[in-house]
């Protein structure tokens, strides 16, 4: 099995559908738990007056467990026979978006989960529209409860006609819709007995099939500037690789001052290396004395993003306090960061309708999602999201708290 | 470039170690010489070019394993750290033991005695090296992680976390708590330790059939079966073992949520 090839993925939709048990089972299931976790979920659950809980192998704290809710999102470890997977479990009341949000913005992949005796709901649409907004396109689709819908295959039809409908409005392309007892491990890791007329993947099965995301070194370089470090006599500039590859000797250009120099060293501790590639940290010395600081974007000439002070963006706002269109506010995009205030709420959405609520906004409101302009105090180097997502994606930040992501769409 | 599994972390954890740093930079490295917090100390000296620009940081409960402090001044001496020993002289002092209650010991000579140092040397941020896959409540962690002037974890309200944007310090919060080992899984650690050629104390390495697998006092950790006397055995254990690692720390076991309850008033 190859060790690298590693995927995320984040279980996301309404409150009570099954996140947590859906997890737990698929860990029982295939036998991925130590003896002493079971004994202990056993007690715990009999302690609390129930069958044994699966979803408490997930939600761990106290609050969590005595009312039968996820808080806060949770990542564990699982293998199947072909790859690791990182779980993240999300919470699905609508309390808890931002931790929904929080797991989501981790994963590479997503599974929707649907309680077929209650079809899409509130935060069915809510959680898909975000993965829809944060450029998730491999998305797996589960119907859970199929036990209490008999395990009709009519009724299996019915709301999958209503999920796809709903995801194909927000243009997520779900290939797989499968009909599962979470509680009861049909088509969890084992294919169930009582739905002869489903001939598709185990949910277990399915996961396989979900593809990592390509890494982003065929792309033209960009390495954003982390910090700067004296060492010995050396000045070196620290920072991620985030698209292409940096060379010993290589012409670069700085941004935003536009300067060029030269690659004069490529440091890493304690190793001899020449070149780096997209997603290793590493340091930089440049032939020119020039003056590096955190937040410069290091590209090659001809080669460079765009720089600009007005940014077109989809916001979700993730804060009690509302977006006040006065107030400044801090933006942070790799390691850019500089003041901002919104110039202008061309559109203000109901993320769980995609109702517009009003254009041309003064406020966004929590979990609202927003079309916006944004006016930024120092230009930023950016990139269309679906090229380099490091330089397409940003948060907002308000009295030292993120309020907001976005996604950038083009700029102006 | 060579893409490994442990490439990522590797890489993962240095560019949160240096976000750390650069917004903070009055930071500190909890060390607790285990071969997690050790892992830490190696990715922060490789973010930093070899030379860590801030203190290290040991809580000492003064029950520590004698192998414990015996490695902990050689590495100290050898990788040129600045170590800060802090212990809750007060308690120990008045005799303060798991005797006198397993909870409040823990409290006391771990956490209050982190309290004090943070207290005397103002940081603003530590490193520790916990991992999600030791326990479910670490499982719900963030990678900078907001602690209150009373050291409360605020577990049910915790900031958004995304892209590797992370939380700054707001007025109303005494401090960071910092995870750069958060999605390292034990076996990751081991495999790393083996990569890197990195130390680690002999107590988890195999005696008369018994080995150490998580180290806290020599009062409240007790040893698991096991013949793997050598890193690469280790390896192999973790590969099909179905015993968890913490099984052996007493703190883990006393009710469901004591991890829970330690936690939130600013434990490790």
């Amino acid at each position: 099995m190859p060790q690298n090839d590693t995927l995320r993925f984040v279980i996301v939709g309404h409150v009570d559908h099954g996140k947590s048990t859906l997890i737990g089972r698929l860990l029982y299931d295939t036998d991925s738990l130590p003896p002493d976790k079971i004994e202990e979920i056993k007690k715990v659950s009999a302690d609390s007056g129930k069958q044994t809980e699966f979803a408490f192998l997930l939600d761990h704290l106290e609050e969590e467990r005595k009312q039968g809710i996820t808080i806060d999102t949770t990542q564990i470890f699982f293998k199947s026979s072909k790859r690791h997977y990182v779980i993240i479990d999300a919470p699905g009341h609508v309390e808890f978006v931002k931790n929904m949000i929080t797991g989501a913005s981790q994963a590479e992949a997503a599974v929707l989960i649907i309680d077929v005796s209650e079809g899409v709901k509130e935060q069915t649409r809510r959680h898909s529209y975000m993965l829809s907004l944060l450029g998730m396109n491999n998305v797996v689709v589960v119907l859970n409860k199929m036990d209490l819908a008999g395990f009709s295959q009519e009724h299996f039809e019915a709301v999958k006609k209503e999920a796809a409908g709903w995801l194909s409005s927000i243009n997520i392309a779900a290939e797989l819709f499968i009909p599962i007892s979470a509680i009861n491990g049909d088509n969890v890791a084992k294919k169930s007995e009582k739905m002869d007329w489903y001939k598709g993947p185990t949910f277990l099965e399915s996961l396989d099939t979900l593809r990592v995301r390509q890494s982003t070194e065929d792309k033209s370089l960009i390495f954003p500037i982390q910090d700067v470090y004296k060492v010995a006599d050396k000045r070196i500039n620290a920072g991620r690789v985030e698209a292409g590859i940096i060379r010993k000797g290589m012409d670069i250009k700085i941004l935003p001052s536009g300067q060029t120099t030269k690659v004069n060293s490529v440091e890493k501790y304690l190793e001899k290396t020449e070149e780096a590639s997209a997603g290793e940290c590493i340091g930089i010395t440049t032939a020119d004395s020039v003056f590096l600081e955190r937040g410069n974007i290091v590209c090659l000439p001809g080669k460079e993003p765009p720089v600009t002070d007005r940014i077109s963006a989809n916001i979700f706002w993730m804060s009690r306090q509302d977006l006040d269109k006065q107030q400044k506010l801090t933006i942070r995009c790799a390691t850019q960061e500089t003041i901002c205030r919104i110039d202008s709420i061309e559109r203000r959405i109901d993320s769980s309708t995609l109702a517009v609520i009003a254009e041309d906004a003064d406020t966004v409101k929590n979990l609202e999602t927003a079309e916006v302009i944004i006016k930024t105090k120092k230009p930023l180097a950016i990139k269309d999201f679906n090229v380099v997502r490091e330089l397409g994606r940003f948060v907002l930040v308000q009295n030292d708290n993120i309020c907001a992501g976005g996604i950038i769409t083009h700029s102006s | 470039m060579s893409n490994s599994h442990l490439d990522k972390l590797e890489n993962q954890s240095i560019y949160i170690i240096r976000e750390a740093y650069s917004q903070f930079r009055n930071v500190a490295g909890l060390w607790s010489i285990g071969k997690d917090s050790t892992c830490l100390i190696w990715l922060i000296r490789k973010a930093f070019f070899g030379q860590i620009p801030f203190p290290v940081l040991h809580i000492d409960t003064t029950y520590k394993f004698e192998e414990i402090y015996q490695f902990r001044d050689k590495y100290a001496k050898e990788w040129n750290l600045n170590l800060i020993v802090a212990k809750n002289e007060e308690a120990v002092e008045a005799g303060m033991g798991p005797d006198k209650g397993k909870f409040e010991c823990c409290n006391q000579l771990k956490t209050v005695a982190l309290k004090q140092a943070i207290a005397k040397y103002k940081f603003k941020a530590l490193y520790l090296g916990i991992r999600r896959d030791e326990h479910g409540i670490r499982a719900k962690e963030r990678i900078f992680s907001p602690r209150d002037e009373d050291f409360e974890w605020d577990y049910k309200n915790q900031p958004p976390e995304l892209w590797d944007q992370y939380k700054t310090k707001a007025a109303q919060e005494e401090h960071l708590r910092v995870h750069p080992l958060l999605g390292w899984r034990e076996l990751d650690v081991w495999e790393y330790v083996k990569r890197e050629n990195l130390p680690v104390v002999d107590l988890y390495f195999a005696k008369n059939g018994k080995r150490l697998r998580s180290i806290g006092c020599k009062t409240c950790c007790g040893p698991v079966d096991s013949e793997a006397d050598s890193i690469d055995k280790i390896i192999e254990e973790l590969k099909t073992s179905r015993v968890s690692e913490r099984s052996g720390r007493a703190q883990d076991k006393e009710d469901a949520y004591t991890m829970q309850k330690l936690r939130s008033l600013g434990y490790m």
